[in-house]
């Protein structure tokens, strides 16, 4: 439970490997909390700058989602990412998508 | 954080109007190894179950979070097993180990799932077990054909039990055979005529259980995965609203975190499309392989394996969905994975528009 608000604690997103610590144990290189938190970031930042959104961790415990147009929203984990960007950008943040594959293997290829 | 392979697996045995769900219950509760297991039914039907733990529950309304009816908790649920496990903790009730639940013929199977990883008090106590689907093999094709629930059931089992086999032609029941494997590639299927109903495999075996866990991968890869083609799976198809199995296979190893965007993003916008995913991975910098497994927008935590079960260390993750390409969907993974390291940009192709570019992408600087 959380000293300060008083809301009960949640198990951990299926994504983040602190809350799976036995399936990804044993990892080659070192890894820390705070660094996959960074990775995440960096990725879905990738993706949402095709949407005009940027991410940014807050205080290690959730994310800010900001629109280049000033909106914000802040979330606990990646499945709420994408569903604040579909509600803030009314249009939808489709990975099938023909138009943003494309652009973001081109991103690739450029780098 | 709760160890998941500790919290008490609650089984679903689901399948459409008068397709043996009791009678295989019936079986199964024979057995003494399901002792202490408690079971919550639907309805009392005409086939008379003996148990000593034998709850009815009322289905209920659906409580509606989000929209998505997938992601409805289930009130009567919730209501059922916070109860149980109540009387379990003030032993006004013997120990159960395990709950099994036994759907009416037009449930969706799926909130239920949703309820025991959403719900905040159930979360810490329960966990999914395996979903196990009946289906009549003298009237599973035409119900699979015209009631959309048949489908949801047979789609998202983990086990599927042809029942009246002995009453079906032949050529009826392999030509259902054949629709089931098309329909729910990743899914045990069991003639329950052939074999008496074993436990074990049908509800006690699982990817979360430590002691199943080899021997419930290895019946995946051997019976399922490997049987399972592409080709033997048109994309397009629009049998049954489009709804299909197939796997996808990645050599290269998969970074993590490109995984969860990817498959966060995908189930937000197709959640509704994707029925199931069941996957065995090659995660970039783990000695290990992970295994995924979700229903719809649930998701379980990712479980590891000891060791690889054979030689192959390629990823292996078979979907069943609803209307969407194959060849989309693979070109997509890898497009995010290859967004994490770009050595992986040369299995990166692109069928949705070919781009030779990526084959010779640069390395990142």
């Amino acid at each position: 439970m959380c000293g300060l608000c008083g809301m009960l604690g949640r198990p951990g997103h299926w994504t983040e490997t602190a809350t799976n610590a036995e399936a990804f144990q044993g990892r080659a290189r070192s890894h820390t909390w705070h660094r996959e938190r960074q990775d995440r970031a960096r990725l879905v930042n990738r993706v949402l700058r095709h949407y005009g959104f940027n991410l940014s961790d807050w205080a290690a415990t959730s994310f800010v989602l900001r629109s280049h147009t000033g909106q914000t929203s802040l979330v606990d984990n990646l499945t709420e990412v994408w569903a604040a960007a579909e509600a803030l950008g009314k249009r939808d943040c489709d990975p099938l998508d023909e138009d943003l594959l494309t652009a973001l293997s081109e991103d690739e290829a450029a780098r | 954080m709760t160890d998941y392979a500790a919290l008490i697996p609650v089984n679903v045995v689901t399948g459409f109007l008068g397709s043996g769900k009791t009678t295989l219950l019936q079986k199964l509760l024979a057995s003494p190894r399901l002792k202490d297991t408690a079971v919550l039914v639907n309805e009392f039907g005409e086939v008379g179950l003996d148990h000593h733990l034998l709850e009815n529950v009322t289905e209920g309304a659906l409580l509606l979070e989000n929209g998505c009816v997938c992601c409805a908790l289930r009130e009567d649920l919730r209501e059922s097993l916070r109860d149980l496990f109540s009387r379990r903790e003030r032993r006004v009730i013997p120990e159960f180990r395990r709950v099994v639940i036994e759907t009416s013929g037009l449930a969706d199977p799926v909130p239920i799932a949703y309820t025991m990883l959403a719900e905040p008090v159930l979360q810490h106590h329960f966990r999914l077990g395996t979903i196990v689907a009946t289906v009549d093999a003298v009237n599973g094709r035409a119900q699979l054909d015209r009631n959309p629930e048949s489908l949801k059931q047979a789609a998202v089992a983990d086990r599927l039990i042809l029942t009246k086999t002995d009453l079906a032609p032949a050529g009826q029941v392999n030509a259902l055979r054949t629709e089931l494997r098309r329909l729910n590639g990743g899914a045990v299927l069991i003639d329950s005529n052939v074999e008496f109903p074993d436990p074990e495999r049908l509800l006690m075996d699982d990817a979360f259980d430590r002691e199943s866990r080899d021997r419930e991968v290895d019946r995946w890869l051997q019976d399922r995965v490997s049987g399972l083609r592409p080709s033997e799976h048109p994309h397009g198809s629009q049998a049954h609203d489009g709804t299909y199995s197939f796997s996808v296979r990645v050599d290269t190893p998969l970074d993590w975190s490109a995984f969860g965007v990817w498959m966060t993003m995908l189930l937000n916008r197709h959640g509704d499309k994707v029925l199931r995913i069941k996957g065995l991975l090659n995660v970039a910098g783990v000695a290990a392989p992970v295994l995924i497994n979700g229903v719809q927008h649930v998701v379980h935590p990712p479980v590891h394996l000891e060791c690889w079960p054979d030689a192959d260390h390629g990823s292996r993750i078979v979907f069943v969905v609803q209307g969407l390409s194959r060849e989309r969907i693979e070109a997509s993974l890898k497009v995010f994975n290859a967004l994490a390291n770009p050595a992986m940009v040369s299995e990166s192709v692109s069928p949705v528009r070919d781009q030779p570019a990526l084959e010779t992408a640069p390395s990142r600087q």
